[in-house]
């Protein structure tokens, strides 16, 4: 079980390299997106013969975000700090126009808890947003089924699990809130931030080589469980 | 301050951002127990090193602060409905200050109510009791272990479970296989026998403002807490089921009657983030003319307390934290 430092966006040699119980820490820029998120973007952009003219300028940003990128299942907790706060870094915001109108009308945003969400709701579209997309990445817990197992081996993407929970030290590792979309529509936990992480600590337990973890602790806990409702 | 509100906002921080000592040091014993380098070990650790975090920097434990449970047990004469207002206050406060995440979600429109209150949300349970006390216990309820919560009606035939502790027992062990570590184990869990399927349910979440180490006073239900807990862990699910010795570190049984035609075993997966606190307001001599003498609260934390309406409640205020 190797240990890995790697930037988003990833490469297919980084990610092939990649077996389960790996422990790697992600850096770089990614986007929150949970059972909304997803809807909306299989219905909006993938099984769709056209991108509704108002939703166009959103889709190219996606587009952008998560060609070799990562979406984190999250649901974060979060702070707006004042109008006049300066962003962290020079690359925040106001460059790409109209679509980042919400952090400069509102002032910033900062992460103060955010855990990842159990991510096999997601399973009826993530195949797809891999595809898609070319999404490298699934950071979320409790694992995935075959569905996005599939994926992973097919587009050479991994799923990285995140510690449920662990909410306050992985929103210490977001460094930045560069955008947020569809807040007002999904309301906070719903809505897509694009934030720039440093660190993000996840063990690989869906690798692109055919290995889930979660399959395979179901197996020897269903033989236990066998054995303890004969033995009584 | 006139009203209990802030005090309420001060039992919300500390439910959200302080897991309780007797969880803290369940967690740690898992760890003990872990293989040092294997990812049950590491995801053990990073979860207390995010319970130390989250408390320090006063920030939620976890980003699902859930459902806000609400038990309140009143003297006599307190007006509930004051009460209710003041809670609902803090609440909305509390999300503001971002000790809570806005949970509260409208299932027609999809919309966030924003500040954690709606149709049922929070939930409360009120009770008046003899005591001049006033209690308040909440349990924060993340909607990963909600969704795995489940409740099975025995006989139940697949399992060769009957109406009886052990088919309580095959129950449970196989509500735990099948949540796997979807809950966030290792997780509590609160079981209720009996009731409807709605006091199963609430009964089997009352289970789990239980500290983990007050023994059942029942010496059947403690036996099989005790048996479940060890054949749990036999499952080998392990912390967030990533295959380890702890799946479960705590269970908690409750007996509810029951109809003849109806044998309910209801499961509340709790996950490690068991986040209950307590406050109690005392009142040894509420005074019902609205002018009784008030006592500064013992240890700061509110200077006076008062439910507008029929009685102040005026004296010492005490947090618990697990250690009750």
């Amino acid at each position: 079980m190797a240990i890995y430092d790697l930037s988003v966006p990833l490469s297919e040699q980084a990610v092939r390299a990649l077996r389960v119980g790996d422990t790697v820490r992600l850096s770089g820029v990614m986007i929150t997106g949970r059972d909304a998120a997803h809807k909306y973007m299989v219905e909006t952009f993938i099984r769709t013969s056209t991108v509704p003219e108002s939703e166009r300028p959103l889709y190219e940003e996606l587009r952008r975000l998560l060609a070799g990128g990562v979406i984190y299942h999250c649901g974060p907790v979060v702070r707006q700090l004042p109008p006049s706060t300066p962003p962290a870094s020079s690359q925040g915001g106001e460059g790409s126009g109209g679509l980042l109108s919400a952090v400069s009308r509102e002032g910033r945003w900062e992460f103060v808890a955010a855990g990842p969400t159990t991510s096999i709701r997601e399973e009826v579209y993530e195949p797809e947003v891999i595809a898609h997309f070319g999404l490298r990445g699934v950071i979320g817990k409790g694992g995935m089924g075959p569905g996005t197992l599939r994926a992973c081996r097919e587009y050479g993407a991994a799923y990285f699990h995140a510690v449920g929970g662990a909410a306050s030290l992985i929103a210490d590792t977001v460094k930045e809130v560069l955008a947020v979309y569809k807040k007002d529509e999904f309301g906070v936990p719903e809505a897509l931030w694009v934030i720039r992480a440093e660190g993000f600590p996840v063990v690989v337990t869906m690798d692109s080589h055919g290995r889930s973890i979660h399959d395979e602790v179901e197996q020897t806990s269903k033989a236990a469980l066998e054995r303890l409702l004969a033995g009584s | 301050m006139d009203d209990l509100t802030e005090t309420f906002v001060e039992l919300i921080r500390r439910a959200s951002t302080e897991l309780p000592a007797d969880v803290e040091a369940a967690l740690q014993a898992s760890l003990a127990r872990e293989e040092p380098g294997s990812p049950a070990a590491s995801a053990l650790q990073t979860i207390l090193e995010n319970v130390a975090f989250a408390r320090a920097h006063s920030s939620p434990v976890c980003q699902d602060t859930g459902t806000p449970i609400f038990h309140v047990h009143y003297p006599q004469g307190v007006g509930v409905r004051a009460l209710r207002a003041q809670i609902e206050a803090a609440v909305a406060e509390a999300t503001r200050r971002a000790y809570l995440r806005p949970n509260a979600v409208d299932p027609v429109s999809g919309r966030n109510s924003g500040n954690n209150l709606g149709t049922g949300f929070p939930f409360f349970h009120f009770e008046e009791w003899e005591q001049d006390v006033l209690r308040v216990d909440l349990l924060l309820k993340g909607g990963g272990s909600e969704n795995v919560s489940t409740q099975y009606a025995l006989p139940y035939a697949p399992l060769k479970a009957g109406r009886d502790l052990e088919g309580v027992r095959r129950v449970v062990l196989d509500a735990v296989y099948r949540a796997q570590g979807q809950g966030c184990a290792p997780g509590v869990l609160g079981i209720a026998l009996g009731g409807d399927r709605g006091t199963g349910y609430s009964g089997a979440k009352e289970q789990l403002l239980h500290p983990l180490d007050e023994v059942n006073p029942v010496p059947e239900l403690a036996a099989l807490e005790e048996r479940l807990v060890r054949e749990c862990n036999e499952l080998g699910i392990g912390p967030m089921g990533f295959g380890g010795k702890t799946t479960v570190f705590g269970v908690r049984v409750g007996a509810y009657h029951r109809l003849p035609a109806c044998y309910f075993v209801t499961v509340a997966y709790m996950c490690w983030a068991c986040r209950r606190a307590t406050v109690e307001v005392v009142s040894p001599t509420p005074t019902r003319d609205g002018v009784g003498g008030y006592t500064d609260g013992a240890d700061g934390y509110i200077r006076n307390g008062h439910i507008p309406g029929k009685v102040r409640l005026s004296g010492k205020v005490r947090f618990y934290d697990g250690d009750l």
